[in-house]
């Protein structure tokens, strides 16, 4: 088996949830794109374990899971609260930090 | 403590043991305290002393005139050579090397100024009581005369340069603030700041003087300069005594440093003959004499005070022969009879003696004129123009006859004061520099033409005052004083030289050499000659012919020229003033164009790249991320470039 294949789709992953971050409106779909990403970094992770004979990628893509985990969590409130008071999902509505 | 009493007792050069002061001598600090305590209870104490502080002000100038006649008294019982009495009070500055103690020095130089400083300060004053009397500030005044007292004291007393300095700039602050007396008038204001001003200049000289002394010499107390100037590199001792006269010169306003004492007439008389002619004004002669043992070694220093001697003498006569206003002709005079003691103390040890004689005579006569001149004016509404004046004698008796001693005594009528001074002079100046006697000799004949045409203008001819003026004599408490300084200047000359032998009194100090010149009655004759010429010439002149209320315009260059005193004004304002001026227009110009324009530009600067940094904040999520996206990209490239290459 050949660990190449695995890299190569853990970059198509990662392109996919880097062009969705860029392009899409909606934040839920943005923040599944930026789960897509984590996913493929994971995968990218455990691939290289299993090629050096280690354990190391291994522990970082719990790491990574436990982080997406809690990302989750805090983004979603986030979310949830910014669509009750501004009625809309969308990331480029917010944009009261500009001077 | 004892290491400076052993360095001030070991001067080995210094003329007489140093001895330290005991029993009557602890008065010697009495002299500065009780003037300065005066003018500090007068400060203080404020409106509510206005009904006594005039009487305290003379009681405790007084009372320094007794201390001082006490000290003298015990300083003659001294023998000649134990005359030098040092009184160490504290440390003032003890810095390493640097050592300066605060303590005073009486001996037969000191003690002379002193006798003269209260001695005529007492009389002008119980005069100024009077003077004064209608004056709402009258205890100020006399506050500000304590603290000049003390100041002066403290001059003449201490025991090294920088001690000296300290009374050098009290007589400046006390000579500033009484010129400024009637500070609502625009001119008295100006005219104290200018004294000051141009006093800075000479003070300038005199701090220069004591940092290369200490910096050559190592010390600056009068005892450690006069034992070691000696070695000091000559060229040294030549720049020390031309700051020296640089400080000389501004404070007794001679050339080029003049220009002041003309304007400090604005002050109230009593303080134009207390400070502006006997005494401050002749501290640059005691600075000279003091400094003796510097100039004695110095060819260039000393021939530089003679030329400043000879040509103030000549400009102040000059000056004073053009003035229509009786004090500033009277100040012409000053400016050239310090002329005259300049040109003395620059011969040496031929004429330090001289130098100081002269001084005290003309402290004594010169007062007794300013008096004179005060009280015409107290007579006359303040009027100063002596145009305006005219055939007071019948009105003004007692002042006539004083006026008039002094007038005899300053041109030189034998035996009045002023002859036996000034004919010492003349005769040692033509032994030594023929030029500069032959300059004296002039002089001598300008100031007999200006001084008749003073007394000519206020006391003979017709009357031309002013309608609703009535001239009468002035209160007893003014003439007293004006009478015993008249008597002093009609005999002080002679008992100075012949009863009290005032060579032998300050050679010890000062060193005397008997000049070898002309034969005296020669001179004498020459001089008296001289005299007689100015007087016929100023009398024809001003007492046969009638004198115009207003002053003639059609008149000769010099005399133009004399109006506007030779133009000294003039040359500082084309020299000092208006290069000044353009000098700090310059400066202003270029702290608000070029470094408040960088400075100002700086900060524009970031402000206008801030404002365009500041749109990269659009606000919009997906373009940071973008950003974020783009860096990662250039990062992974470089490394990857790192990598490959």
């Amino acid at each position: 088996m050949n660990p190449t294949n695995y890299l190569v789709l853990s970059a198509i992953l990662f392109s996919i949830g880097a062009a969705g971050v860029l392009v899409r409106r909606n934040a839920i779909v943005v923040f599944m794109c930026v789960e897509l990403m984590l996913n493929a970094s994971n995968l990218a992770f455990v691939t290289f374990a299993r090629t050096n004979g280690t354990l190391d990628g291994q522990v970082v893509a719990f790491f990574v899971m436990v982080v997406a985990a809690a990302e989750v969590v805090i983004g979603l409130a986030i979310i949830v609260t910014i669509f009750r008071t501004r009625n809309s999902a969308s990331v480029d509505e917010p944009n009261l930090l500009k001077l | 403590m004892n290491n400076t009493l052993a360095v001030l007792a070991s001067g080995e050069a210094s003329p007489g043991e140093v001895v330290q002061a005991t029993g009557t001598f602890a008065l010697i600090v009495a002299l500065i305290a009780i003037p300065a305590a005066g003018a500090v209870l007068l400060l203080l104490a404020g409106r509510r002393a206005n009904r006594w502080g005039h009487l305290l002000g003379t009681a405790i100038v007084l009372a320094a005139f007794a201390v001082a006649c006490v000290l003298f008294v015990a300083l003659l019982a001294q023998p000649e050579d134990a005359r030098t009495i040092n009184q160490y009070l504290w440390d003032w500055i003890d810095v390493g090397t640097f050592q300066a103690p605060f303590a005073l020095q009486l001996d037969p130089l000191s003690m002379v100024f002193v006798l003269l400083i209260t001695g005529v300060g007492s009389l002008i004053h119980i005069y100024s009581i009077s003077y004064m009397e209608h004056d709402p500030e009258r205890r100020k005044f006399f506050a500000y005369l304590n603290l000049f007292i003390a100041a002066m004291l403290l001059l003449v007393l201490a025991n090294n340069y920088l001690l000296l300095y300290v009374g050098w700039e009290g007589v400046g602050l006390a000579s500033y603030l009484l010129i400024g007396f009637w500070f609502h008038k625009p001119s008295a204001a100006t005219a104290a700041k200018k004294a000051f001003v141009v006093n800075r200049v000479g003070d300038f000289g005199l701090s220069l003087a004591i940092m290369m002394m200490f910096a050559t010499l190592g010390t600056f107390t009068f005892e450690g300069v006069n034992a070691t100037v000696g070695q000091a590199d000559s060229t040294m001792v030549t720049w020390i005594g031309l700051a020296l006269l640089l400080a000389a010169c501004g404070k007794s306003a001679q050339f080029p440093l003049q220009s002041w004492l003309l304007d400090a007439m604005e002050g109230p008389t009593p303080v134009s003959a207390l400070i502006h002619a006997a005494t401050m004004v002749t501290a640059g002669v005691y600075l000279i004499v003091r400094s003796a043992e510097i100039f004695n070694l110095s060819e260039t220093a000393r021939l530089a005070v003679v030329i400043v001697g000879t040509i103030t003498l000549l400009m102040g006569a000059v000056i004073g022969s053009a003035k229509d206003d009786i004090k500033k002709g009277l100040a012409g005079s000053t400016m050239s009879q310090i002329g005259y003691m300049f040109l003395a103390a620059g011969l040496g040890p031929v004429g330090y003696v001289f130098a100081i004689f002269h001084l005290l005579t003309h402290g004594i006569f010169k007062a007794l004129l300013f008096l004179s001149a005060g009280s015409v004016m107290h007579g006359m509404d303040d009027e100063v123009n002596m145009r305006h004046y005219g055939a007071l004698r019948k009105a003004m008796m007692v002042t006539w006859a004083v006026f008039g001693i002094g007038y005899l005594s300053i041109i030189g009528v034998p035996p009045f004061a002023g002859f036996w001074s000034k004919d010492e002079i003349i005769h040692a100046a033509w032994a030594e520099h023929p030029i500069a006697g032959f300059a004296a000799l002039v002089g001598a004949g300008v100031t007999a033409f200006y001084m008749t045409r003073m007394m000519a203008m206020t006391f003979y001819g017709k009357a031309r005052w002013d309608d609703g003026v009535h001239p009468h004599e002035s209160p007893a408490v003014m003439t007293i004083p004006m009478i015993i300084l008249a008597l002093g200047s009609a005999v002080a000359g002679y008992l100075m030289l012949y009863t009290a032998n005032i060579e032998e009194w300050l050679a010890p100090v000062t060193g005397y050499e008997e000049v070898d010149g002309i034969a005296t009655p020669v001179m004498i004759a020459m001089t008296l000659t001289v005299v007689v010429v100015g007087v016929v010439i100023g009398w024809r002149q001003y007492a046969m012919r009638e004198v115009p209320r207003v002053a003639p315009t059609q008149v000769s260059a010099l005399t133009v020229a004399a109006r506007h005193d030779l133009y000294g004004d003039a040359v500082n304002e084309a020299l000092f003033m208006r290069p000044g001026q353009h000098l700090t227009r310059t400066l202003v110009w270029t702290d608000n164009k070029i470094v408040d324009g960088a400075v100002n530009g700086t900060a524009a600067g970031i402000g206008g790249l801030s404002a365009r940094m500041r749109r990269w904040q659009t606000g919009y999520v997906r373009s940071y991320a973008l950003t974020m996206l783009l860096g990662v990209v250039v990062l992974g490239a470089v490394l990857a470039l790192g990598v490959l290459l």
